[in-house]
């Protein structure tokens, strides 16, 4: 699902934030990304959705090189690809219900299946009854469960999540993990990035760890 | 994993047929929500959005309202002499007999399209009712007024005039043709000078409505900016993103075109009755014509297109800018 082939990153200025980094992730595999802060995790993660372009080497996503891709397709890759971000990136001027709507809408799917869909999405996140509030109205873990339910809406193959467990305590991290678990016991791909080693350890997958923008 | 593919988006090569067809209603379905959506922001918003339609409303009444004033001017030389009347004074000693047969000549000249006989008789008659010198005239010993013909042409150029003029001057039977032909050679002047005038306004002002629309979509957009890249960052296409803010600019070209149309409308009821008694009192039956149907769906077409275009080029040149970060 995901190749990365001697991948650098250099961001103007100089700061290498990955250096030659190789690996692969099959199908339906979940693992986590592991490293201190700057090392690489957020960078390697913005390569795989297009936030950024590798300086060197080749990126592949579902078989794709992205190096090859021109600005027209990207909204197809990012359509793969359900990212879940360690700040939601919720519209705060929607509902919940528009919110999770969101990748459904942009791909053109019809309301009455948009409808269906969303409430599917959140029930599995535990939101269900919610649709109708505002994003502002939840509390964090909330909020992230909102995050999760837009980025598997539309049943992508590959989810990306960005430290989603950032800012929760032990209990609810615990239970957001379980929640990817699922997704990936479906045939997701599931790669998610986090520094909190104890339940990365705890669950038991792949690992992949960055340090300084090197591949351990 | 198979499973999941087969609801997954499209793949990059191509979309299935299956996905085509009810893209297209679900694409119809987008559009009407986000035109609607759009609206009804604008009316929440209505303080704001009255601004801006107000801006470009007077930016389209002013050209309108010198338009409207120029084609009564128009109508108004029509009815005057822009049709010109040429009258063809007869000889005194003209018999009946002759003054008929000039009469059918001029009915049957090409370049005429009317003309009519005023008996000496007549004229005096008309005088003496119009002029206010009943008594003066009664008290003369005979006629001094001479027949005329009142000749109206066709053609209402000022050279085919002049043409016309020249070879009926000519005519042993008459005594002298009057027409001011200076007088219309400056009113078509002046009127194409008008036209002219309108023309440079309306494009003036039409690329202030571009640029006050551009302006406000730009200030949307950066409004904006956190959704825009939210909708990138999950796959929106750049026509995706674009879609709100051409509604957007659409509606304030609609919204400024329709207060146009009531400022307008406001403006002649305001000038209506000072330009009519004014044209009263040279005897003229003159009413001052406002927008027709036509003129009207003109004004609202171009407002919303111009908005359209104002919008399509703000967000072509701000859209490429935001990208997720």
């Amino acid at each position: 699902m995901i190749k990365f082939d001697q991948v650098s990153k250099r961001y103007p200025g100089g700061r290498e934030a990955l250096a030659r980094v190789n690996f692969e992730l099959a199908d339906a595999e979940m693992a986590f990304l592991t490293g201190h802060s700057g090392a690489g995790k957020s960078t390697l993660m913005k390569l795989i959705i297009l936030m950024e372009k590798a300086s060197q080497g080749q990126v592949f996503v579902d078989g794709i090189n992205l190096n090859r891709l021109s600005r027209r397709h990207i909204p197809q890759i990012r359509r793969k690809v359900g990212v879940v971000f360690q700040n939601h990136q919720l519209l705060f001027d929607r509902t919940v219900f528009d919110n999770v709507a969101l990748p459904l809408t942009i791909s053109g799917h019809q309301p009455r299946e948009i409808g269906r869909r969303v409430r599917a999405a959140l029930s599995k996140v535990g939101l269900s009854g919610k649709e109708k509030q505002y994003p502002v109205a939840l509390s964090g873990g909330e909020q992230q469960r909102v995050g999760i339910a837009r980025a598997v809406v539309n049943k992508p193959p590959l989810l990306l999540a960005d430290e989603p467990t950032g800012n929760l305590d032990p209990e609810l991290s615990k239970e957001i993990m379980n929640l990817f678990e699922q997704f990936n016991q479906v045939g997701v791909t599931v790669l998610i990035a986090s520094h909190d080693l104890e339940l990365v350890k705890q669950l038991g997958y792949r690992q992949l760890t960055l340090s300084k923008g090197c591949l351990l | 994993m198979n499973a999941l593919k087969k609801n997954s988006s499209k793949p990059v090569g191509g979309a299935s047929v299956q996905s085509q067809t009810f893209s297209i209603a679900a694409y119809l379905s987008n559009h009407k929500k986000v035109g609607t959506e759009t609206l009804i922001k604008l009316f929440k918003t209505w303080f704001a959005s009255l601004m801006t339609w107000l801006v470009i409303g007077i930016a389209f009444a002013l050209p309108l309202i010198l338009y409207i004033l120029l084609n009564n001017a128009n109508q108004l030389g029509g009815e005057w002499q822009g049709k010109p009347r040429i009258s063809i004074y007869l000889k005194a000693d003209l018999g009946a007999a002759e003054t008929s047969t000039l009469l059918n000549s001029l009915i049957q000249n090409e370049a005429v399209a009317s003309a009519k006989l005023i008996t000496a008789e007549a004229a005096l008659a008309e005088f003496q009712t119009q002029s206010g010198f009943k008594d003066v005239l009664s008290s003369l010993p005979f006629n001094p007024l001479p027949a005329v013909i009142e000749v109206e042409p066709k053609a209402v150029s000022p050279a085919s005039l002049k043409l016309l003029v020249t070879k009926l001057a000519d005519q042993p039977s008459i005594e002298s043709v009057s027409f001011d032909l200076d007088w219309v050679e400056r009113l078509f002047a002046i009127l194409a000078l008008g036209e002219r005038f309108v023309t440079a306004l309306s494009v003036f002002l039409g690329l202030g409505v571009l640029l006050s629309i551009g302006n406000t979509i730009r200030l949307a957009i950066e409004n904006r900016r956190a959704e825009i890249e939210v909708v990138k960052l999950v796959g929106g296409t750049d026509s995706f993103v674009r879609r709100p803010f051409l509604y957007l600019g659409f509606w304030y070209g609609l919204g400024g075109a329709l207060f146009a149309w009531l400022m307008v409308q406001i403006s002649l009821i305001f000038l209506s009755s000072p330009i009519e008694r004014l044209l009263h009192s040279y005897q003229n039956e003159f009413y001052l014509v406002g927008l027709g149907f036509v003129e009207t769906l003109i004004l609202l077409a171009s407002g919303a297109f111009l908005g359209v275009l104002g919008a399509g080029i703000a967000v072509g040149r701000h859209l490429h800018q935001i990208e997720p970060t």
